[in-house]
């Protein structure tokens, strides 16, 4: 073969490149998707976003107008205040629930395949189930209420998910029910990795064993914890089949949130323009929030690693 | 994976009070995590009597599991009664097609970005990637205009191809940080053979590549099964999935709810993403660490 005894700059350059046109090939559909879907349909929903649309998407500009009545709309001010809520109070339960159970399946216990498989299963079930599941467990008159006061306790009052100030929270406890297994999971994995001379040495020293966990053990799990950080957040955004399954955003607009108003501007009150504008905002309130964070773990530089 | 089998914490000497704590709390945290699924199970083989009462934790006086066959054949939709078999179908059709595709293109992709220096590819990966944390809202409408356009909207294709689009960031990043992982010496020998893009593909990389495989079917198994949202957009009234045709069964009963059958069909519903989770032991961990940007 000539490559093999005529290394000539060219020739080389050119079987270089000959070379990645298969690959080439092979990215194409990834490109596709990536300009047309990931790149094209965002810029299309930011361009809606300034325009007059109402059921169908017209061109016109028309300025920041629906983001001004985006920002003048109860129902969309109201969603935002409940997603912080909900994604504040989300995220650090999950993490201390599941900092604690993964600490204390990691007691070296019987059972632990047992603890772990009902602490995670959850996260193996669909929003959809998780929401229909609580409704029904926290049914008002047949529900968990009803069952405790039949006990004897006649005053306890659990009715959260029909009290319009209280619903965010059993949103946030099915919620939490649903992926704390995960972080579980996750921490599980980096106390296995903590090597067993530190625990010797703390034990020489006779640091309590609390001490350690929190003085020593939860900084070294802050990839872990970061990690799953990020994948709660992303969930707090995307968080939709949720509410519609156990609450339909009530009652009243009570457990409205952002990806609600989205869709049902889009699709039910023909309101394009102003659902883009929202959905504009979330994406930037995303990529504000997330994108530290993409960058120190995936695009820096592979020399620039720890 | 094979050392996560060792635990390593502190090692206790003899069986005292703090023990009968772990475990105590152990058990609790159980509680938690199963009581709805009991409460399910057990609404489920109740007549709807019984129910009315309201002893919601209780075992069921009058066993009967007459609410299974109607939840999985007679439950209704509005003027429907076709029960949840009609969704579990549906999510049978989208399912197949849509792990196959998802994970054959990101296999490719993830190939082609490790092992060969395409002009562009890094973008192409950061924009996948940042791609994977952004809510469907800001995407949806659009594609909706241009699936209806090209006449896919309301179709299996049309909701297949969704999913084939929103899995790619996952299963490219699971599949380029694998073969990241693989000696790159491998694919070296193979080319100064003088094998080409597929031959070396599929008789040196996919070989393998079982374990990623694995995991990436994992993932888009119970990913595709308990998505909600884009079903419910793109798959149209005939190819509606298991997930959707619950929600409808249940959220919107005129009359009075029949929540035996609602949690039989709720229940049926997530048993094929709990038969994955029961099945694959370990894997759904490795599977969830993998794949960090699920969601």
């Amino acid at each position: 073969m000539s490559k093999a005894n005529a290394p000539s700059a060219a020739s080389g350059a050119s079987m270089r490149w000959r070379r990645q046109i298969p690959a080439a090939i092979a990215l194409a559909p990834a490109a596709v998707i990536v300009i047309v879907i990931y790149i094209g349909a965002m810029l299309w929903t930011v361009r809606l976003s300034f325009s007059s649309s109402k059921m169908l998407p017209v061109f016109d500009f028309v300025g920041w107008q629906q983001y001004e009545r985006l920002f003048n709309t109860e129902r969309f001010v109201l969603s935002t205040w409940n997603i912080a809520v909900f994604g504040v109070l989300f995220i650090v339960a999950c993490l201390i629930i599941g900092f604690l159970l993964a600490v204390f399946i990691d007691q070296n216990v019987r059972f632990e395949d047992a603890f772990r498989t009902i602490f995670l299963y959850p996260y193996a079930m669909s929003f959809i189930v998780t929401g229909l599941a609580w409704q029904w467990f926290l049914h008002p008159e047949l529900g968990l209420q009803k069952a405790v006061r039949d006990w004897g306790f006649t005053n306890f009052t659990f009715d959260w998910i029909v009290q319009p100030n209280l619903v965010m929270y059993t949103l946030v406890i099915a919620a939490v029910w649903q992926a704390s297994g995960l972080v579980m999971a996750i921490l599980l994995a980096g106390l296995r990795g903590i090597d067993s001379e530190l625990w010797k040495a703390t034990r020489i020293d006779a640091i309590p064993t609390w001490r350690v966990y929190v003085s020593i053990i939860l900084p070294m799990l802050r990839p872990m914890l970061v990690t799953a950080s990020v994948l709660l957040a992303v969930g707090v955004a995307k968080l939709y089949d949720l509410v519609v399954a156990m609450t339909k955003g009530g009652p009243g607009l009570a457990s409205e949130v952002p990806a609600k108003f989205i869709m049902d501007n889009f699709f039910e009150r023909s309101n394009v323009g102003l659902g883009s504008a929202a959905a504009t905002v979330l994406l930037v309130t995303v990529v504000a929030l997330l994108s530290p964070w993409i960058y120190a773990e995936h695009l820096r530089p592979k020399g620039a690693r720890k | 994976m094979s050392e996560a089998a060792v635990p390593q914490g502190t090692r206790p000497k003899t069986f005292d009070v703090g023990r009968l704590g772990v475990y105590a709390v152990l058990i609790v945290a159980s509680l938690f995590f199963l009581i709805p699924l009991w409460v399910m199970l057990m609404t489920s083989f109740k007549t709807m009597a019984e129910i009315r009462e309201g002893q919601i934790l209780s075992w069921p006086s009058a066993f009967t599991a007459e609410a299974w066959p109607k939840a999985w054949l007679s439950a209704c939709t509005g003027l429907t009664c076709d029960g949840v078999r009609v969704g579990f179908w549906n999510s049978v059709s989208i399912l197949i097609p849509s792990v196959i595709a998802s994970i054959a293109l990101g296999a490719l992709t993830g190939y082609a970005m490790t092992f060969y220096r395409v002009r562009g590819a890094n973008l192409l990966f950061a924009i996948l990637l940042i791609g994977a944390f952004i809510p469907y809202q800001v995407f949806i409408y659009p594609m909706v205009r241009v699936f209806s356009l090209i006449g896919i909207y309301n179709s299996l294709l049309g909701i297949v191809v969704v999913h084939v689009i929103f899995g790619l960031s996952l299963m490219t990043l699971l599949f380029r940080n694998y073969f990241s992982s693989l000696p790159v010496e491998l694919f070296n020998a193979a080319r100064v053979d003088g094998a080409g893009f597929f031959t070396i593909l599929r008789h040196v990389i996919l070989p393998m590549s079982a374990p990623i495989i694995i995991v990436a079917t994992i993932l888009q198994v119970t990913g595709i099964w308990n998505d909600f949202i884009l079903g419910l957009t793109f798959a149209g009234r005939d190819y509606r999935p298991m997930t959707v045709l619950l929600n409808n069964i249940v959220n919107s009963t005129q009359g009075e709810a029949a929540y035996n059958v609602d949690t039989a069909a709720t229940i049926l519903t997530a048993l094929v993403p709990l038969a994955v989770y029961f099945a694959s032991g370990r894997w759904f961990v490795r599977g969830v660490a993998a794949g960090a940007v699920k969601g």
